[in-house]
Parts: C-alpha cells; structure tokens; sequence
C-alpha cells in the first residue's frame, strides 16, 4: 500500500486572466503506516496536493500511483481510490446535510452500495471509534458543537473504511479543548487501526507532537521534507516563508546559545524538559 | 467545472472600455440590444458586427473568454433554430419526410441565430468589464429619478450588488461542498433524472445553511456599521462623466441614427 506522486503540476484557470501555478513539480511517496504533517502558509498549495490524491482535482500534467496503479489510467475506477483514500475537509459544515447524525454518517458506505445490515454496522463502528456518545446518534448534525461535528464528520469518511486517511485543518476554529480531544482522537486511529494519516496543519506545535514525518509546502512545491526535528532545524528558513517552529524549538536555541548544554532537536516539551535537565546536571 | 460560466464574470483589464462610466455602458447594451431588433437587412448586420467588433478589440477581453459564455445558451439557440428552420412556411427549398425547410425559414432562423448570440455578446461585454459595483453604482444613478415616485432604488441596488457579491463565493462554496461529498463516494453523474435531482439534496442541504448563515452575519455587520439605507448617504466615488464618457455617447448615438437610417432606407 502505497501513494507516489510523480512531477505532479497543476495549473488553476488554465488560460485565463486568473492562472495560478498551484502545485510545481510534486514529488512524493507516502508508505503504508505513516503519519505525515503537511505545513504550509495559506496559498501554498497543500490543499490543491492532497485533494489530487484522492482524484478530486485532475492534476494539469504528472502522474500519482496508488499500490503502483496510476489513478489517471482510463480503467482506474476513482470511486475505489476515493473509499480507500478518505478525505476530511475542513468545514464539517460542508458535508453534513442529513436529518440525523446516524444517517449522515451512513452516506459514505451507502454510496459503497453495501447492503442495509453492513451499512449501519460501519456507521456504527465509525461513530464509536470517533468516540462520539450514543444519545447524539439520532440529533440533527447543525446542534452539534463544533468538536462534535467534527467528529460526525470524520466518522463519515471512516465509515467508507479508507486505508489512508486524509484531514484538512481538522482542529481550525476550536478551542484547545477540542484540538486535543481531535488530535488525540487521529493519533488513536493512526496507532490502533494502522491507518495511514495524513494532517494539513498551521499548528507547528501539534505538528511537532503527533506526526513523525513532515513535508514543508512554500509556494506550491515541497520545501522540506523529513522528520519534525530535521525540519525544524531550518527554522530560520521557516520564518522566511511565513511559517515558524514550535515554541520549543526557539527556548532551546536560546538556552544553547546561553551556553547551556541542550539538544536544540528537541521539539516536544518532553523532549525538551529532559534535555534540560540533563543539561543543568552537567 | 464551475468556474467554466463566464456570464456576469469580470475580467480585469486596463482598456478605454474598462474605463467609461458604467452608465454610458449601460445604455450601450441598451442601445445595442434595441439596434439588433431594428436591424433586419444584411448591411445593418454587417455595421452591427463592426460595431461589436470595435467594442471586443478595444475590450482587450479575449475571444475566446466572451465566445465561453455561449456556451450556456447553446441549447436555447439550437431550439429557437431549429423551430424557425422548420416552421416558416414560405418557397420551399429541401424536403424530406414531414419536414421542409424554406427560404424563409433559412432567413428567419439565421438572423435569429445572428440575434441571439450577439444579444448575449454584448450583454457579456458589459459585465466582464464592470466590476458588479461599479454596475449596480450605475444603475442607482441612473434610476435615481425613480426616487421621486417612491422607488426604494438605493435598496433595489444595494440588493442586486449583494446578490452579485455573492454569486463566486457561493460557487465557490457548491464546488468545495460537491468534493466534500464526492470524497464520501457521491457520484453527480450518472443514472436517470430522479437519481440525479435526487443526488442534489447532499449539495444543496449544505448550501442553504451556509447561504442563510452568511447572510446573517452581514445583516449583523452592516447593522454594526449603522447601515440604515440610502437616505443621506453619500459616495466615496461619486460617478461624474469624462471627456471620453461624451465621446462615447457620440459614437453610440451615431451608430443607432446609422441603423436607424438602414432600415428606413435600405429595409
């Protein structure tokens, strides 16, 4: 199981006076298992990237594979990637449309063509795994909380059962509460399903925390591509193109700096409590 | 897919055209549309395309983003061709099964066809090359006189201008929604009428939320900003003709007495 993207560009408004080069020579490869951040300032382009890899934009030239199948062959059959490659968006706002939670989250597998038994089991499944409390099955998706809907929302993609899953700014307009709750929520589906996790985020301290792979989007091509700490290595260069580290990153330069003896890798607050501590030791 | 409808879109160019008062282009279209209707000899035709020609190149707007607009009226134009085509009686020129087609008919359907699409061409023209403000700031300016019978042409105005602001962000919104959909397996596309209206709900559900919500929120933000209509309310740029506005009023004034003088001289 896999994804490689290959030279992938793509053009909005091709032939207008509006044409925007979105993506610049993308290339990718996202193995079975991993949990990747993609950050970038508003524009760069990692909103066009991920909706070309559940097919939704047709990318102007280049090629992506799924499991070694390119998805613009003419037999690739998109509605297979699209149940396999599940996208959250970032307004839940934009998908919930039925009369209760319970039959929002049964459209996904519906569309499937499932039968009626295996449907509601999904959906079940789905809103259990969200975490999402019994008595709210049968409310209407708008009386929900912001967290809430949320979480209806990704339930919806998760009742379709993807091998990867994928999540626009899934914590934007939340309160810290919330954000945590989500993000735990996509760790504990990363861990315990095995799912392949992807997360578009500003966040570079939830970055930091949770993914173990992250790719650096500026200006519609990838920037940066690797572990959290050697990314954040460059944040200087970050700071360039309207990103940042985590807060941790700038203490521990700082202490460095001061002359005490750190790890200026450490990201995580953990990370850096030790480090700290070990360094006052010395 | 959506951004394909080019009908009340603007272009942003810098052309003389681009630059007249929204009111001499309104009353352009106007006298545009009223010439095509005059015009029924080839001669006529043949100034009107110039004229329009005229209008395009100095538009700067490209062909091929004007032509794009047709597209939405293909289906209405091949209608109304088809039944001029068939349906005027007249000299009979080919004839097969219950079908003739005459002389007449091949006259009658052309110029409408002609009509048709220059009808829309100039009505586009003026669109891509006012902003919707500065058009519906023509159209209160140019109706103000309404004012004095108790026509509310403020609020008509600022209601047309609301509604124009909102048409690309409300596209904008169907496109993200239908992908947002499409992601959990909806499919648009296939299978009869029914199932496609039907396959509409999850769209269109979402949508009116959203619409209603954004509307909401401005009627909050302008009642934040003391908004209480048009009484005594003035511009930051108050619309005042130029040098070029006079010159172009000329030009349209002329080609309507040319067409004028066509059709009563020449048929």
């Amino acid at each position: 199981m896999s994804i490689k993207v290959e030279g992938l560009n793509y053009i909005y408004s091709q032939g207008t006076a509006y044409e925007i080069k979105a993506l610049d020579n993308i290339n990718l490869s996202i193995e079975d298992g991993e949990f990747i951040g993609i950050i970038g300032h508003t524009g760069s382009g990692k909103s066009t990237l991920i909706q070309h890899l559940n097919g939704l934009i047709k990318a102007t030239s280049g090629a992506i594979y799924y499991n070694g199948k390119n998805i613009y062959d003419e037999d690739f059959k998109m509605k297979d990637l699209r149940s396999k490659v599940g996208l959250v968006f970032q307004y839940p706002e934009y998908q919930l449309f039925e009369v209760d939670v319970f039959s929002d989250v049964c459209f996904g597998p519906k569309n499937l063509g499932l039968s009626k038994e295996e449907i509601e089991a999904r959906a079940n499944k789905a809103l259990q795994a969200v975490g999402l409390k019994e008595k709210y099955y049968k409310y209407s998706p708008f009386e929900l909380s912001g967290g809430q809907k949320r979480r209806v929302a990704i339930a919806g993609v998760l009742a379709m059962q993807p091998e990867v899953l994928i999540l626009d700014e899934p914590t934007a307009g939340l309160d810290p509460k919330g954000r945590e709750d989500i993000l735990n929520l996509i760790a504990r589906l990363h861990d315990e399903k095995g799912l392949t996790v992807i997360v578009v985020s500003h966040s570079m301290d939830d970055m930091a925390q949770y993914a173990k792979r992250l790719i650096v989007m500026n200006q519609g091509s990838v920037q940066y591509d690797g572990t959290p700490k050697e990314v954040f290595l460059h944040y200087r260069e970050l700071e360039k193109v309207g990103l940042s580290a985590p807060k941790v990153t700038y203490i521990m330069h700082e202490l460095a700096e001061r002359g005490l003896s750190v790890d200026v890798t450490a990201t995580t607050i953990e990370e850096a409590k030790k480090s700290i501590l070990e360094g006052l030791k010395k | 897919m959506i951004r394909d409808i080019t009908i009340g879109q603007y272009y942003p160019a810098v052309s003389p055209i681009h630059k007249l008062d929204p009111r001499v282009k309104l009353a352009g279209t106007l006298i545009f549309l009223i010439s095509l209707f005059l015009t029924e000899s080839v001669v006529g035709y043949v100034l009107a395309t110039i004229f329009l020609a005229g209008v395009i190149k100095l538009s700067k707007v490209p062909l091929k983003f004007i032509l794009r607009g047709l597209k939405a009226i293909f289906v209405i134009l091949a209608f109304s061709v088809a039944f001029n085509l068939f349906l005027t009686s007249g000299e009979v020129l080919v004839q097969f099964w219950i079908f003739k087609i005459t002389k007449e008919g091949v006259r009658t359907a052309l110029m409408m066809a002609i009509r048709l699409v220059y009808l829309i061409i100039g009505s586009s023209i003026m669109t891509l090359t006012t902003t919707p403000n500065d058009l519906t700031d023509g159209l209160e300016k140019a109706l103000s006189p309404l004012k004095k019978i108790k026509v509310p042409v403020h609020e008509i105005a600022m209601m047309m201008s609301i509604a124009l602001r909102f048409i690309p962000i409300l596209m904008e919104e169907t496109d993200k929604i239908m992908k947002a959909q499409m992601a959990r397996g909806a499919d648009f596309e296939s299978g009869n009428i029914i199932k496609r209206a039907k396959s509409l709900v999850p769209i269109l559900v979402p949508l009116f939320i959203s619409a209603f919500r954004r509307a909401d929120d401005l009627a909050m933000a302008m009642e934040a900003r003391c908004y209480h209509g048009g009484d005594g309310r003035t511009k930051m740029k108050p619309l005042k003709y130029k040098k070029h506005d006079f010159a172009a009023y000329i030009v349209l004034f002329a080609y309507l007495g040319a067409i004028i003088c066509i059709r009563i001289f020449i048929g």
